[in-house]
């Protein structure tokens, strides 16, 4: 099995892969939940019975052809910084990580799939892909669930589905999701819009980081809040529309912001740049606004079109417990704001300095 | 201020609307993240009260003795009992589903497009039953070959067993 630190020595694919037409779309995300027949649920098990429920999934889980090589640790068995390490890199649950013995992780060897043991359900399976792929996504997923069927008896009812700890997830046990970057919206003060109409769908919105709307780095997460009573096509199929829809909008606000206002967006991108490259105590808050800029300049042609993902892996990099994984030591908040900019300096060393000429071009254009 | 926790100075502080009630928690730096509180989605500020906290209800995984006062009604399976499922709107097994199915009926009203299940269904469930049903069978004949001092016979049952068996595991 997969060490640790193998595991996490590279980014996933997903995680650097958010380019193309859907530039505001960094990633698709597929969480599955289920539960053994007639095993007590992970929260009112008694330590034995947790124990036992692992016990029958581990093996099962860990011989599935997609997790040959793959990582697998009951979560006694990791460090807190390992376990923070794998919630900023989305592979486990906040949730999951406050748990130890009797709860594990095993992880597709290159992060496509993770799998959470004794998390709120026995089973919650997740998988990622760049960019806006979440039918893709339910397509290994499910496939990945139907090949364990053959092994696990999972918990299910003809007319409540799959059977949850919670009934906010019963039916499909599916939460589908997708991570946003919309700096444009948020620049031409739109976004309070769109993510209200995006909720009154039936649809849940939060800033990815930061509390309430308010939103770090400009990142945002779509997601699906009702389980029942719709197939998983459905729930993915008006997903996919809607967040396409928001792609779109972002797309249009950035072309008009180009437009409208061309020294406001290139002083912006300039600034985020002079920091980033400069910096020698930046926080965590400060860094993601920055890095959230630096992206847009790379999609809008500011930088060149790699910078996209150099940010994107950045983004994680920059997290706490990656930065005490990378020191190997435990940081105090001062020692992670100078390590951060450490960081930011040596991986923007070759980034050159804003190209204007867009500026120009568009001019011309006009 | 200090911790609710521990004796560091709360910085933390959190005000959340748990059915119909104000509840606050003050927490550390240490205690906040160990509690994942920094994080707004994987987190209840319910979890937080019911989950150890001085004087609190009690941790969701404890309690598994405690018998209802109420109507009695308790799940043959796990134990999990009515006024379980009030304090912490979750369930025990899944069983509790059936149990509880008054309940169920009450608490999913409005909370989904739908009541009942329109999607996948474990084609796998069926397989596995039909499986585990012949396993039983061929034991049952085993026994009987071997009591009788089919030998021959006993060994062809005990390789398809086998065989089930591996495809199970």
């Amino acid at each position: 099995m997969m060490r640790f630190s193998t595991l996490v020595k590279h980014p996933a694919d997903w995680m650097t892969g958010g380019q193309g037409e859907h530039g505001a779309v960094l990633t698709s995300r597929i969480r599955l939940a289920r539960n053994l027949h007639r095993h007590p649920f992970p929260g009112w098990a008694k330590r034995d019975q947790r124990a036992a429920a692992l016990d029958l999934m581990r093996p099962a889980i860990e011989a599935l052809p997609a997790m040959k090589g793959g990582f697998s640790q009951e979560l006694g068995d990791l460090s807190s910084v390992q376990k923070q390490v794998l919630v900023e890199r989305h592979l486990i649950s906040r949730e999951h990580a406050a748990r130890g013995d009797g709860s594990a992780a095993v992880i597709e060897r290159r992060q496509t799939f993770s799998l959470m043991l004794n998390e709120e359900d026995h089973l919650r399976m997740q998988a990622i892909r760049p960019g806006l792929q979440l039918s893709a996504a339910f397509a290994a997923l499910s496939e990945l669930d139907t090949t364990l069927e053959n092994s696990l008896q999972f918990a299910f009812d003809p007319t409540l589905g799959y059977l949850t700890t919670c009934p906010t997830n019963l039916g499909t046990g599916l939460r589908a999701s997708a991570m946003l970057h919309l700096p444009g919206l948020v620049l031409s003060d739109q976004i309070g819009q769109v993510l209200q109409a995006v909720n009154k769908i039936g649809l849940a919105v939060r800033g990815l980081y930061g509390e309430g709307t308010e939103s770090l780095g400009n990142l945002y997460q779509i997601s699906n809040q009702s389980t029942l009573g719709e197939s998983e096509e459905t729930i993915i199929r008006r997903l996919e529309r809607v967040i396409s829809q928001v792609a779109n909008h972002e797309q249009n606000a950035r072309e008009k912001l180009l437009e409208d206002d061309p020294e406001m967006v290139a002083d912006k991108i300039g600034r985020a740049y002079g920091v980033l490259r400069y910096s020698h105590i930046i926080d965590s808050k400060e860094a993601l606004n920055h890095l959230s800029l630096l992206r847009l300049g790379g999609s809008l042609g500011f930088f060149s079109p790699e910078t996209v993902m150099l940010c994107d892996s950045l983004l994680m990099d920059i997290q706490p417990a990656h930065l005490q994984l990378h020191s190997g030591q435990k940081l105090s908040p001062e020692e992670r704001d100078s390590i951060r900019a450490e960081i930011l300096r040596s991986r923007l060393l070759s980034l050159e300095s804003p190209d204007s000429g867009i500026l120009s071009k568009e001019e011309k254009n006009l | 201020m200090k911790c609710d926790f521990c004796d560091q100075k709360a910085t933390v502080f959190l005000t959340q609307l748990v059915e119909g009630q104000m509840k606050k928690v003050c927490l550390c730096e240490a205690c906040a993240k160990e509690r994942g509180v920094t994080d707004p989605t994987g987190f209840s500020l319910a979890d937080v009260l019911l989950g150890g906290l001085p004087g609190g209800a009690g941790s969701i995984t404890m309690s598994s003795s405690a018998v209802a006062p109420g109507n009695g009604k308790k799940c043959d399976t796990c134990g999990f009992t009515l006024d379980d499922l009030r304090r912490v709107r979750r369930f025990g097994c899944s069983d509790c589903y059936a149990t509880f199915s008054e309940e169920v009926n009450q608490m999913i009203r409005g909370m989904h497009k739908g009541v009942s299940h329109v999607g996948k269904v474990p084609e796998g469930l069926m397989a596995l039953q039909f499986r585990n049903q012949r396993i039983e069978e061929l034991r049952s004949r085993l026994e009987q070959a071997i009591s009788s001092e089919s030998y021959e016979e006993a060994a062809g049952i005990r390789d398809e067993i086998r065989n089930l068996d591996e495809v199970k595991g």
